[in-house]
Order: structure tokens, then C-alpha cells, then sequence
């Protein structure tokens, strides 16, 4: 019944662990730390839940809009299903990685006088994060249908890549997330960082524009080291008929789980610091 | 559970050595003890706290501990002022450890506890800060651990409400459950430990019976001696070294005061007095524990105990000066201002306001008749 363990000693801080187990064990308080920031969030909005809707919608009108004036391509996708589908999919990855660091912040309290395994933090907001997709999605799947006769759906390709282009998300989000939470509560700096952060990496992914628009090799290369790139290339090969560049996305997918690795253990190594510094 | 800990607290840029907000501490306690932790400020009672509920590592040592542990160092942690009632106490049982199925199991005695029923739907914020609290302190109240450690968070709330908060810790520690209890009211600390462990500057000073370590507390500062050597050539007695503890309970405490005296043949026979003062140099008051002259000459050391009881002084620092001489016209030796002690606890049991010196410095005993 109860959520730590009967017997257990209490030593110097050891690193190394991902600490799964213990998060298992404390996955109830997890689970009310997103409720929490759900319910908080959209407290006192008329608007509500409806919010996790409109912002991918009213962004993807702003970038359709701009996009058809500057003439960018679209890879054969109406342009606003091109730009909206990345944009959901942008926004677990931003609205995660910002909430992380500035969700250490708010929980201070909490940190500095329970204990419980701090990563649940980052992760509760990947959780937020997600559940403003799945609102989303089911427009996406409205927008999908609206347009079904100027895209190629290919349902078994859509739906082996789309959850793993999720997956690649919730990882690329949880890894940068929780490197910037550590980073965050010591150097509040990053409070600051990271919004320019997102917005720069919007911008080196392909959500509004396709990666086609750089004839340069070398510079596709380069942008395929973001761990996004093969997310949203993945979730939209299931209805755009391209192929894929597989060894750029086999480079991405290797930075988001180098990056996966790196931001955990720099989150599990500063861990013990944390109550101090909140 | 046996735990040794030393804890470091390394400040950033201008003190290069370590800070050492516990060293070497090492205690026992076993199922359903109710230890007091007490001590200064600053003495280390709630990093203590913080290392036993794992919200700072120890720098070394370990601790180990059997039975499920809940931490109470704060009530309301995680009280969320746009949730309601109903939905703080699930979240913030969650978080003191609790699980769902065992929050919904108590929530009706959880709510009937605090007296919150009537708003368990509106937000928190609407709340007064009474309310917030009963309600915290009754989601707390409803913890089972086996080992439960407590940071004065007794401390807040109107006087019914601590009465309550009080009648629990004892029904919970009357259940078996072991408790540590981190007080400044060493009322509550007396009433509900059978043990206590007594803080100083990082380390243990005392453990013991929780009356014998709260005396020792509150005296302990006044446990003062003062001795001097005088020239070989020297041919009247003097003190050579005086002594004094506070022992007692106010209003009756008493100083026991222990003086070597060195006498010599030529002396004529001697008597001692002590004066009290105040800190800033009032007179309280002159005790002459013998009053005809009774140190008779010889060549010896001789020991003399004295006991003055100094019944109802407010709290504060005293000085005292002692006096030896064979009648009050002539002085051997008048060691001014040779001892000073404190006194920490007020003489007059439940009061909250401040002493006065403007009022005087003793509270004499009196009654309704």
C-alpha cells in the first residue's frame, strides 16, 4: 500500500542508475503531478482544453499564410496538413523541453522538503505535453480526412512510423528536458536560454519547411543531427509518399538517444544538489 | 535504525574550508521510541530532518532504517491554490507517500478531521489560512508509517488546533508508531518524548531522558567557571577558582555555586557573599550563605558550596560577584563580575509574551485567592 520501501539504508549519493524502478514505484504521485498540470493549466480559461488545439491551429495558419507568400514548398502536401502535422508533433517536444526546466522551478517547494525521484518532474511534463497532442491529433486526423484525395496515405506505413515518430519525440523531449531541468535549477540562466533554444531549433527542423529546400548536402547532414528531423520526416512519410533519407534519419535517431542518455545522467548526477539549490 | 552521518554544506566563493552542518552523528532508535530533537538554531535539527527524509544525501555514512517513513516537514507541501479541497488532499496525499486507494479509503475521515466539508469544491485559494492548514495538517494526521519525523510543523495554528494536533501525535505514538519530533516547544517535546537528543553546533551534546536533556538545554549555557593565580607573595586568602550550574526548574531554580578558597595562617576568620546583577550592571540582589565569618585560617584550599536559590528571574544574562572578607569593612578578595550565567526559560509556565527588565527582574509567585 505504501510507496517506499520497508527496508532500506540511506547513503552518499551513488550516480549511476537510471532509477526506473523507484519511478515505477512512485508512478501514482507521477500520474498526479500531470493531472495537476493539466488541470491547472487550463483553470479559469474559458477556452479550456480547447487551447491545446488552437495554438498548433493558430500557428499553422500563421505559417501556411507566410509560407505560400515566400513560396516554400510543401512535398507535394497541402501546405497547412504539412505545416500541422510536424507542428503537433513540434509542440510535445516544446512545450516538454520548456516546461522541464522552468517545472523544476515551480516544484521547489515540493523538492526541497519531500523526497521523491526528481526525474518525475521532466517526465510529468512530457506527460502534459502529450496530452495536448492527443487533442490535437484528432484534428489532424479531421485535417487528414479533408484532404484525402490530394495525399498518399499509406495506412501500414502510417501506422508502423507514427508511433514511432511519438517515440522519438517523448525521447528526444525527455533526454533535452531533463538536461535542461538539471541545468535550469543550478544556473537559472537557462530560464532565459531556453526559449531562443526552441524557437532556434524550429527553425534547423523541418516543420514548416521540407528538408528539400537545401540542395547542399553537407547542410542536410548537418541539420540531420537534430533528433527531431527524424520524427517529423518519420510521421509524415505515412501520408506524403516520399521516401525517406535513411541515413539521415538514422543519424537523427542516433543523436536523440545519445541525447536521451546524456540529459538522464546529467539530471541523475546533479540530482542530490537539487534540494539545496531549489 | 542506526545511522552515522556527517553532512556537508559547502558554501560557494569565500570560505575555502568545509562547512559541517552535522559531523559524527550517530544514534539508535528503536520501534515505537518517541524521540525529541532539540537544540539552537542553527544546531542542525533540520538538516538532520532533511538527511533522514532522503532529501539531501549524507556526504558519508549511512542510515538504516526499517519501516515505512513519512516526512513531515512542512504541511500543505504541494497544496495547489486553483485546485479544490477535495482534489488537494489526493494530490498532496500522494506526494506524503499515500495511495490513491488509501487517500479515498480515509478522505472521509481525512475532511471530518479538518471541518473543511462545506468547501471541499471550491478552489483553495478561497480558503482562509486556518482552514488551509487544518485541512494539511488533516491529510498528514491520516499517515500510517511505521516511522514518522516531524518538523515543527506543530508550531502554527490557533491553540485548539494544536491541542488536536497534539491528541494525535499521542494517539499515533500510543499505536506503537515511532515518531521524531523536531520542537522549540520544549513543552510539547516533554509531554509526548520519553527520550531526547540534544543538538549543539552540529553534534550531539546530550541524549538522555527528555527532562534531564531539556534542563540540560535550557542551563546549559551556565555551566561557568572562572579561577585565577595570585603573586607568591600574597598573605590574605583569595578565590582561586569559582564554579557555578543552574539547576532547578523555573520558578525555583537554584545556582550551585562550588569556590576554592586559598587560606592562609594570618588570615582572620572569613565569610563569602555573592552579588547578583543584571547585565547591564543593576543589582538584583546580595546572598550571604553563612552570616557570621566561619573560614577559619590555616594553610589549606579549602572548598566551599553554596546554594542560592533564585526563585522567578526573568530570563536573560546575569553576572555575579563574589565577595570574601572578614567583615564587610575590609576586603580580602572581590572578584567582580566573575561568573556570568543566562537564563533561557521564563518563570512563569505558559507565557508567550516578553519579559521586561523595565519591570524587574523578578516575577514573584502569586495567586487569585
Amino acid at each position: 500500500m505504501y510507496i517506499c520501501p520497508v527496508e532500506y539504508e540511506i547513503k552518499p549519493h551513488q550516480k549511476l542508475n537510471l532509477g526506473l524502478k523507484e519511478i515505477w514505484l512512485f508512478r501514482e504521485m507521477l500520474f498526479f503531478f500531470a493531472w495537476r498540470d493539466i488541470k491547472v493549466k487550463y483553470k479559469q480559461t474559458v477556452l479550456g482544453f480547447l487551447w491545446a488545439i488552437l495554438q498548433p491551429l493558430l500557428l499553422m495558419s500563421i505559417f501556411s499564410l507566410a509560407g505560400s507568400a515566400l513560396n516554400i514548398p510543401s512535398e507535394s502536401l497541402p501546405h497547412p496538413l504539412f505545416t500541422y502535422s510536424a507542428l503537433t508533433l513540434w509542440m510535445i517536444f516544446s512545450t516538454g523541453i520548456s516546461n522541464a526546466g522552468n517545472s523544476m522551478i515551480s516544484n521547489a517547494n515540493i523538492i526541497r522538503k519531500i523526497y521523491f525521484p526528481r526525474l518525475i518532474i521532466p517526465i510529468s511534463s512530457v506527460l502534459t505535453a502529450l496530452f495536448d497532442f492527443l487533442m490535437a491529433f484528432i484534428i489532424l486526423i479531421g485535417m487528414m480526412i479533408f484532404y484525402h484525395d490530394r495525399i498518399k496515405f499509406e495506412l501500414d506505413k502510417f501506422l508502423l512510423l507514427f508511433p514511432v515518430s511519438i517515440i522519438i519525440t517523448v525521447i528526444s523531449t525527455f533526454g533535452i528536458g531533463s538536461l535542461l531541468a538539471a541545468l535550469t535549477i543550478k544556473y537559472r540562466d537557462f530560464r532565459y536560454v531556453t526559449p531562443f533554444l526552441v524557437q532556434f531549433l524550429m527553425f534547423v527542423t523541418p516543420v514548416i519547411y521540407p528538408i528539400s529546400v537545401f540542395h547542399f548536402t553537407g547542410s542536410k547532414y548537418l541539420l540531420a543531427i537534430n533528433p527531431m528531423y527524424s520524427a517529423v520526416e518519420l510521421f509524415r512519410s505515412g501520408f506524403n509518399g516520399q521516401i525517406l533519407e535513411l541515413r539521415l534519419v538514422a543519424i537523427s535517431l542516433f543523436f536523440a538517444v545519445m541525447l536521451f542518455i546524456v540529459g538522464i545522467y546529467y539530471f541523475r548526477k546533479t540530482e542530490a544538489d537539487f534540494a539545496d539549490l531549489a | 535504525m542506526r545511522d552515522a552521518i556527517t553532512s556537508v554544506f559547502r558554501r560557494s566563493t569565500e570560505v575555502s574550508e568545509d562547512f559541517y552542518a552535522l559531523k559524527d552523528i550517530s544514534f539508535n532508535v528503536e520501534q515505537g521510541e518517541c524521540i525529541g530533537i532539540i537544540g539552537k538554531n542553527g544546531a542542525g535539527k533540520s538538516t538532520l530532518l532533511k538527511i533522514l527524509s532522503r532529501i539531501t544525501p549524507p556526504t558519508t555514512g549511512n542510515i538504516i532504517s526499517r519501516g515505512r517513513m513519512a516526512s513531515l516537514l512542512e504541511v500543505g507541501t504541494g497544496f495547489h491554490p486553483e485546485l479544490t479541497g477535495r482534489e488537494n488532499v489526493f494530490l498532496n496525499g500522494s506526494i506524503l507517500g499515500m495511495s490513491s486507494k488509501e487517500i479515498s479509503s480515509k478522505f472521509d475521515e481525512i475532511i471530518d478531521f479538518s471541518g473543511t466539508e462545506k468547501f471541499l469544491d471550491t478552489p483553495l485559494k478561497f480558503y482562509s489560512s486556518g482552514m488551509q492548514l487544518r485541512l494539511a495538517f488533516s491529510v498528514a494526521a491520516f499517515l500510517e508509517p511505521e516511522i514518522m519525523v516531524i518538523d515543527e510543523v506543530l508550531a502554527v495554528g490557533d491553540a485548539e488546533f494544536q491541542k488536536k494536533c497534539m491528541g494525535k501525535m499521542e494517539d499515533v505514538n500510543k499505536n506503537g508508531r515511532t515518531i521524531l519530533f523536531v520542537s522549540h516547544d520544549l513543552n510539547a517535546v516533554q509531554n509526548l518524548c520519553k527520550k531526547a537528543i540534544l543538538l549543539k553546533d552540529g553534534q550531539i551534546s546530550m541524549t538522555g531522558e527528555s527532562d534531564d536533556v531539556i534542563n540540560h538545554y535550557l542551563h546549559s549555557g551556565s555551566h561557568v567557571s572562572n579561577s585565577w593565580t595570585q603573586k607568591a607573595d600574597i598573605k590574605h586568602p583569595y578565590f582561586k577558582k569559582i564554579d557555578v550550574k543552574i539547576g532547578g526548574k523555573q520558578p525555583h531554580l537554584k545556582l550551585t555555586i562550588n569556590a576554592s578558597v586559598k587560606c592562609f595562617p594570618e588570615m582572620a576568620t572569613s565569610f563569602i557573599s555573592y552579588d547578583i546583577f543584571s547585565k547591564m550592571g543593576t543589582p538584583i540582589g546580595q546572598a550571604i550563605p553563612k552570616l557570621e565569618p566561619f573560614i577559619k585560617p590555616s594553610g589549606e584550599t579549602i572548598d566551599l558550596v553554596s546554594e542560592i536559590d533564585i526563585n522567578g528571574f526573568i530570563p536573560g544574562d546575569y553576572y555575579l560577584d563574589a565577595w570574601l572578607g572578614p567583615h564587610f569593612s575590609e576586603t580580602y578578595d572581590w572578584q567582580k563580575e566573575c561568573i556570568e550565567f543566562s537564563i533561557i526559560e521564563s518563570p512563569q509556565k505558559n507565557r508567550t509574551y516578553q519579559h521586561y527588565p523595565a519591570h524587574g527582574f523578578i516575577v514573584p509567585e502569586s495567586r487569585l485567592i
